[in-house]
């Protein structure tokens, strides 16, 4: 593997139990992803696009195959080992936002900042910076319920970015946002990825959004179509 | 540095309504276990503050209590002149000959009536109470059916006010005086003249103690010795402190009680917190799974929840020691199984008292919030942010 690669998965395979069926959500993925890329993971539901992202920022456990993730073998890693590594390499922007209700926007921002050895100053300091970037410098004050989905979602993006993770992983990040708001997010994420050099992962469905990205990979039944290839229908 | 405090004070403040009836709970657990402390602390604040150190308290050998010893004037002329015994200005031995019965009076809380202690006591005897003194009428008169009432009894036996008459005895006894001794036990006695308490009960030559003033310590202790071990005498002495101090029995029992009730109630209380806590964690299961993906371990998840429930019962105590906080000073009485009669005293609520309140609540918020803080620590992240 080279340094340049920032995502390596040969045979990754996941397998699970559901209500007695035995399902194969992953089969046999092998995929790299290379820094400074904007990768779109599309396919329909139940194609393992989630089931990829998750295996990817440790959320989940592969039950087959191998997965590298910035150079660091993840089934390596214990529980504790898997929480920090997380903090420090990996921003993840959900399709529901996930803020923390009861705290503003700066103090959600500030959140993965207080896993760091930083002093209070200093993490206010970077998460208002990171705020400033996605363009909400103005509602610092504000808690969650008095932002407008797009506004949370920058916050929910400010907080992806202010640890400077190297990758960032969205899953469905305009799933919940009206059209303009999810322009706004996408570019964003573009940005991130042009201007600052964030590789990026991004789950979709929506076709018009994978257009910002640089590559689009689809998946179909569990298993990673060629690169270039879609699906059939 | 883990999740901050901030996080689960504000989600105390948005969940007011689950919060307010869990600290109201906790509350009330905290207030009878505190109720029942600031009773005994004042039972026992009024014994101890009872016994001079200085003083020797002489009964008949193995005596536990005044009511039932028997002490004969031949005994105090024995007795009274012996070392170490301090002197008046007059030069007269420090040394006090008193009678102790009990009268029936009827209470505010008992019509029926209760016993009560009355005390045939000399002007030396009334002396040597340092703290004692009158703070309404006078004192009686030698030779007289007179009696003055401690503070305590003024308030809790309407019989027993100044210009009322009690009857015992022989005849009737006006009231002619209230003393106060502090918060000493002589606020739940009635004292009158030795010589005309011992001849209306007809026990001129079998009185009941003799309390000696001593020089010092070391004379006092000389004193306890010489005395319990004159086989002459027959009579033991003690401190006049521990006499009051082995007293306390009749709190212990009370006590353990509310203690037993209190543990009782708090099992309660516990599970109460522990609902609230469940509740919690189960509508804050993707806060949780989000927490775990940013990075935060599943012991920052576990400590988290554990502080949130401890801070809910702190609340809790709070309100215990508000709700407890009117009770000081109020004056209240109890069937003391040494004297067997009523001493009455008054609840003491003390900053310790109610430090032990709130630490007693975090106890419970710990219990109780310590199986759901692990149940939102061993959530499996996807399962958390899928809210289940």
């Amino acid at each position: 593997m080279t340094d340049n690669v920032v995502i390596q998965t040969s045979s990754l395979t996941k397998e699970f139990l559901r209500d007695e069926f035995h399902v194969v959500a992953l089969k046999g993925v092998d995929i790299e992803i290379h820094k400074g890329e904007f990768v779109a993971l599309m396919g329909p539901s139940g194609s393992g696009k989630s089931t990829l992202l998750h295996l990817i920022a440790a959320m989940d456990v592969a039950t087959g195959g191998n997965i590298r993730v910035l150079g660091q073998d993840l089934r390596a890693l214990n529980d504790r080992q898997i929480a920090r590594w997380r903090n420090e390499n990996i921003g993840f922007v959900f399709q529901s936002f996930n803020l923390i209700p009861v705290l503003t926007a700066l103090e959600n921002v500030e959140l993965p900042l207080k896993l760091t050895n930083l002093k209070k100053q200093e993490r206010l300091d970077h998460a208002n910076t990171a705020l400033k970037l996605v363009g909400l410098g103005d509602r610092t004050g504000h808690f969650p319920r008095q932002l407008s989905g797009g506004q949370e979602q920058r916050v929910a993006i400010a907080r992806a970015i202010v640890t400077d993770p190297a990758l960032i992983l969205a899953d469905e990040p305009t799933g919940n946002l009206d059209a303009g708001s999810a322009q706004d997010i996408l570019s964003l994420l573009s940005q991130l990825n042009k201007e600052h050099g964030k590789t990026i992962v991004m789950v979709t469905h929506d076709p018009h959004a994978a257009r910002f990205a640089s590559k689009v990979r689809y998946l179909e039944k569990g298993e990673l179509l060629a690169e270039g290839a879609v699906p059939a229908d | 540095m883990g999740i901050p405090v901030s996080y689960n004070l504000r989600n105390l403040v948005v969940r007011k309504t689950t919060t307010v009836m869990t600290a109201l709970g906790i509350g009330l657990t905290v207030a009878v276990l505190l109720a029942i402390l600031a009773l005994v602390g004042g039972l026992r604040s009024s014994l101890q503050s009872s016994g001079n150190p200085l003083q020797v308290l002489v009964l008949r050998k193995g005596g536990t209590a005044e009511l039932s010893s028997v002490v004969t004037q031949a005994n105090f002329q024995d007795i009274k002149f012996k070392t170490g015994i301090a002197r008046t200005n007059a030069g007269q031995p420090m040394a006090s000959l008193e009678m102790v019965t009990v009268i029936d009076l009827e209470s505010v809380d008992a019509p029926q009536g209760i016993n009560v202690t009355l005390r045939g006591i000399t002007p030396l005897g009334i002396e040597m109470r340092d703290n004692l003194k009158i703070i309404s009428g006078r004192w009686f008169q030698a030779g007289q059916r007179e009696v003055v009432v401690g503070e305590s009894i003024g308030k809790r036996f309407p019989g027993a006010r100044i210009g009322q008459r009690l009857h015992f005895g022989r005849g009737d006894w006006d009231v002619v005086g209230i003393m106060s001794a502090g918060t000493g036990a002589s606020n739940s006695e009635i004292f009158g003249d030795l010589n005309q308490v011992s001849s209306d009960f007809q026990r001129p030559e079998a009185l009941s103690s003799v309390l000696l003033r001593t020089t010092d310590a070391v004379a006092a202790k000389a004193l306890v010795n010489d005395i319990s071990n004159d086989p002459k005498l027959n009579l033991d002495a003690m401190s006049e402190a521990d006499y009051y101090n082995a007293q306390t029995s009749s709190g212990i029992v009370i006590e353990s009680l509310g203690i037993f009730v209190s543990i009782i109630m708090g099992i309660g209380s516990s599970f109460a917190a522990m609902n609230t806590m469940y509740a919690a964690v189960a509508r804050r299961a993707q806060e949780i799974g989000t927490l775990r993906v940013l990075g935060f371990s599943r012991g920052s998840i576990l400590f988290s929840f554990f502080v949130e429930s401890i801070l809910l019962a702190a609340l809790g105590g709070l309100v215990g020691c508000l709700l407890v906080v009117p009770l000081n000073g109020v004056t209240t009485g109890i069937g003391n199984f040494v004297t067997f009669s009523e001493i009455d005293f008054n609840f003491r609520v003390t900053p310790q008292i109610m430090a032990l309140g709130v630490a007693f609540a975090m106890v419970l918020g710990a219990l109780g919030g310590l199986f759901p803080a692990r149940s939102a620590s061993r959530k499996e992240i996807l399962v958390a942010l899928r809210g289940i």
